[in-house]
């Protein structure tokens, strides 16, 4: 262990309860929201506690986050708490990567196991005997039920969009990491213009993966009702967008900071968790290219 | 472990706020453990006063009190509560408490974030419940809310059972987060791992667990939500998909969840057990190695959950071998734990009594899984009260006197006062007798085919249900006798010292009882 000086414990803070109750109206809303468009009330009130919610948690971003920020500008952050924070951020990613796992592995779960069961084969065999008629295929161009879940007409042609898709977010990892080493070797205007160029590169990502929704929605039929396909489809690729949208946010805050003159070249944690973050939506897209394009 | 006695006569700045404000805003670990603790104690009233109503209804055959509708609820509300509600935040209360004065931190590493865990709790748990008045009633179908149960055949509230679930996830995933962080970065000077007590090592390991498995459950209800309100097919055999992949990603969670509920109460147990047989540890590394297996076992046992769905044989003897094999480091531990008690002086104070109990009714609860692992054999016992009585045997005697051995353990450090031994050692036997007269009969009726979570049963099994319901009832009218010396004991009695037990070891009994508001602001030194 190193030597300690004191560690700095802040005072009492608003931010936590108002972040709890931010969290508490917004899904309290959505909630109430999604029972009554299933119930097919007329009136809903849940979009309006949604929105009162969100007010709260935009608020509280706004908040706590200018507060660490002047905290750390006020040099009150020791190099003991770059630690906790380094320990939080590695930990707090590792979560996503358990979150994505839980959606892989009902992709590989299927695909291995339940899919070819539920087409008769091995000793479960017994499945068929629901759907005699279904043939499993992957990409499963046919459900054992059409009429409950209407099968796609065709699926996303991965050497396309996702090609393109996959050479945008692999160079933005690259660019993230030069302007990094701008910032390390205080070259600022290196630095701005590689990270604004990864803020570019994020966002192309993003109108191309919008892009290819539509697509996928309008011309092939595959959507999240088509059965399996369309539903490890669109929750694995629509919560890696919703991440690079994030990480795609977080930059550009890093932006706004490196152009406010924020972060020097040997304290800027700040940069450096939202560019452990990129690459963790990166990474996570070459699984996702690989496991739900290509194979 | 020894420790010199320095912890900082400097003066601090602020005491605690005045007031309700006090506990919204605060950032300290000491004021966020106790809201855990209180929080933890009202869960476990509130989803105990629901396994009264269940036992009320099992007291006799036939439906006497509630609807079946009710009942369904009740057996649901009172799993949820008690795993998410009562035992996870009880030891996050107590690492909260304990931990930054174990290894000498001035706080828990992100003290705000920790504030936030906290209060994230209340939320839920008021979202949670009051479906319970919604109409169509509260979530029925059982705490492993298994689809399509919980998803083309559940009530309207499931919808904020699932974002309760993402709620109680998102506190627990950043109290884990904060405990890795305080363990790792802000232990004393020549506080080295391995001289870490137990309690701390075993929270490293649980959080470890929390972090990995509760995305997972995210992810499980995320499919649950989306398969009710956006059309898809994950669990649903019609689209490709299949409810047993339910199980799966649920008990990929699941399992790892049951070791979270006890490896801190094994961490605690390690700490009180040398204090009162004033021998130190035998076995501490061991100790370590044999938690750290556990934690990864934990990981390839999950199908043992799963054995009557139609697993292939391959993955039956599988989940079944590697379930076997966590007996071996769970049989290192408690041979640790009686080796430690082996030729030591030993006095039976409340917190030595719950102790020595956890031991023993433990291994009880261990011996039942041991046979619930053997596939052939869970195919008669599965779905049975064999089942429950086992998990009561490993979560009540297990986690929850664990809680109460450390509650009794530490409550002069936290109070300043010495508790009511003599209205302690009857909670304790008052809850033990309770406790088994509840659960050992259970063992019976299960073997002889009762299934669980009926509120009805043939004749033949009312006498051992009586007795079972008998039980229930003293050990949850017990708990209001805990309440009662709690409150005794903060509000005054023998004042405390230092270190109010002699064998005790470690860097907690190094500062004044009560522990003052702020501690160890610059670091000890540990030799």
């Amino acid at each position: 262990m190193s030597t300690h000086e004191q560690y700095y414990v802040p005072a009492q803070s608003k931010w936590p309860i108002i972040a709890t109750l931010g969290m508490l109206f917004s899904v309290y809303g959505l909630g109430t929201w999604f029972n009554d468009l299933k119930a097919d009330r007329a009136e809903s009130n849940g979009p309006l506690i949604f929105f009162i919610g969100g007010l709260f948690l935009a608020y509280m971003l706004f908040g706590w986050f200018g507060n660490v920020i002047r905290e750390s500008r006020g040099g009150l952050y020791s190099a003991q708490m770059d630690r906790s924070f380094r320990w939080g951020m590695s930990w707090f990613i590792f979560s996503e990567v358990m979150f994505f796992a839980a959606f892989f592995g009902a992709l590989f779960y299927v695909r291995t196991f339940a899919g070819p069961w539920l087409g008769g084969e091995g000793a479960k065999g017994i499945a068929e005997m629901l759907w005699p008629n279904f043939d499993y295929t992957w990409p499963l161009l046919n459900t054992p039920d059409p009429k409950l879940y209407p099968a796609p007409k065709g699926i996303i042609d991965p050497w396309h969009l996702p090609l393109i898709n996959t050479i945008l977010l692999v160079t933005s990892s690259f660019t993230v990491t030069f302007a990094h080493h701008a910032l390390k070797k205080n070259h600022r205007t290196a630095l701005k213009a590689w990270l604004a160029l990864t803020v570019l590169l994020g966002a192309s990502f993003l109108v191309l993966q919008v892009e290819e929704y539509v697509h996928a929605y309008t011309e092939l039929g595959l959507t999240l009702g088509s059965g399996i396909y369309g539903a490890t489809f669109f929750m694995l690729t629509g919560f890696h967008g919703a991440h690079v949208t994030l990480g795609a946010i977080i930059l550009t805050v890093m932006l706004i900071r490196v152009l406010k003159g924020h972060f020097t070249a040997d304290q800027h944690f700040g940069f450096e968790a939202a560019s452990w973050y990129w690459h963790f939506v990166d990474v996570v897209w070459l699984g996702l290219f690989v496991f739900v394009y290509v194979l | 472990m020894s420790a010199v006695i320095d912890h900082g006569h400097t003066d601090h700045a602020h005491g605690p706020a005045k007031g309700l404000m006090r506990w919204v805003l605060t950032t300290n670990h000491k004021d966020i453990g106790t809201m855990y603790l209180w929080f933890s104690f009202a869960m476990f009233l509130l989803g105990g006063s629901m396994a009264m109503v269940i036992r009320a209804e099992l007291f006799q055959p036939g439906l006497q009190i509630v609807q079946p509708e009710f009942f369904n609820q009740m057996t649901t509300m009172h799993g949820l509560i008690m795993v998410f509600g009562a035992v996870m935040p009880a030891f996050v209360g107590l690492a909260n408490w304990m931990i930054p004065l174990m290894i000498g931190a001035p706080d828990m590493a992100l003290p705000r974030m920790n504030n936030f865990s906290f209060w994230l709790l209340p939320a839920a748990f008021g979202m949670l419940v009051s479906t319970l008045f919604s109409e169509g009633g509260g979530p029925n179908f059982g705490w492993t809310f298994y689809a399509p149960l919980s998803t083309t055949y559940a009530p309207e509230s499931v919808t904020f059972f699932i974002f309760a679930v993402h709620l109680m996830g998102i506190s627990s995933i950043m109290g884990a987060i904060n405990v890795v962080a305080t363990i790792l970065n802000l232990r004393a000077p020549g506080m080295t791992l391995m001289k870490m007590p137990l309690f701390v090592w075993t929270w490293l390991i649980t959080a470890f667990l929390l972090i990995a498995v509760m995305p997972v459950l995210a992810g499980c209800v995320t499919m649950m939500l989306m398969d009710i309100h956006f059309g898809t097919s994950f669990f649903s055999a019609a689209g490709g998909g299949d409810p047993v992949l339910f199980q799966h990603v649920f008990w990929f969670f699941g399992h790892p969840e049951v070791y979270i509920m006890i490896l801190p109460a094994f961490g605690a147990v390690s700490s009180i057990i040398p204090a009162f047989a004033r021998k130190p540890l035998f076995g501490y590394t061991s100790m370590v190695y044999a938690t750290a297996s556990i934690a990864f076992l934990s990981f390839i046992v999950w199908a043992h959950h799963m054995f009557t769905v139609g697993i292939p044989l391959t993955g039956e003897l599988f989940f079944m071998y590697a379930t076997m094999l966590i007996a071996v480091p769970t049989g290192v531990k408690v041979f640790n734990w009686v080796s430690t008690m082996w030729q030591g002086s030993m006095t039976f104070e409340a917190p030595m009594l719950f102790a020595v109990a956890f031991v023993i009714l433990f291994t009880i609860g261990g011996f039942s899984g041991l046979m619930l692992a053997i596939a052939p054999a869970d195919f008669q016992y599965h779905d049975t009260y064999f089942v429950v009585a086992h998990f009561h045997y490993v979560l009540v005697p297990g986690a929850i006197f664990g809680i109460f051995a450390s509650a009794y353990y530490w409550l002069p450090k936290w109070t300043g006062h010495m508790y009511d031994e003599t209205l302690a050692k009857l909670h304790f036997w008052m809850s033990f007798i309770g406790m088994n007269l509840a659960f050992f009969p259970m063992h019976f009726v299960g073997l002889a085919g009762m299934p669980r979570r009926i509120p009805d049963y043939n004749l033949q099994f009312a006498d051992f249900n009586m007795v079972s319901s008998v039980g229930a009832f003293t050990f949850g009218a017990t708990q209001f006798l805990f309440l009662f010396i709690v409150i005794k004991c903060i509000r005054g009695g023998k004042p405390a010292p230092a270190k109010p037990w002699d064998g005790a070891e470690g860097l907690e009994w190094t500062v004044p009882s009560p522990a003052p508001y702020h501690t160890f602001s610059t670091p000890p030194d540990v030799k």
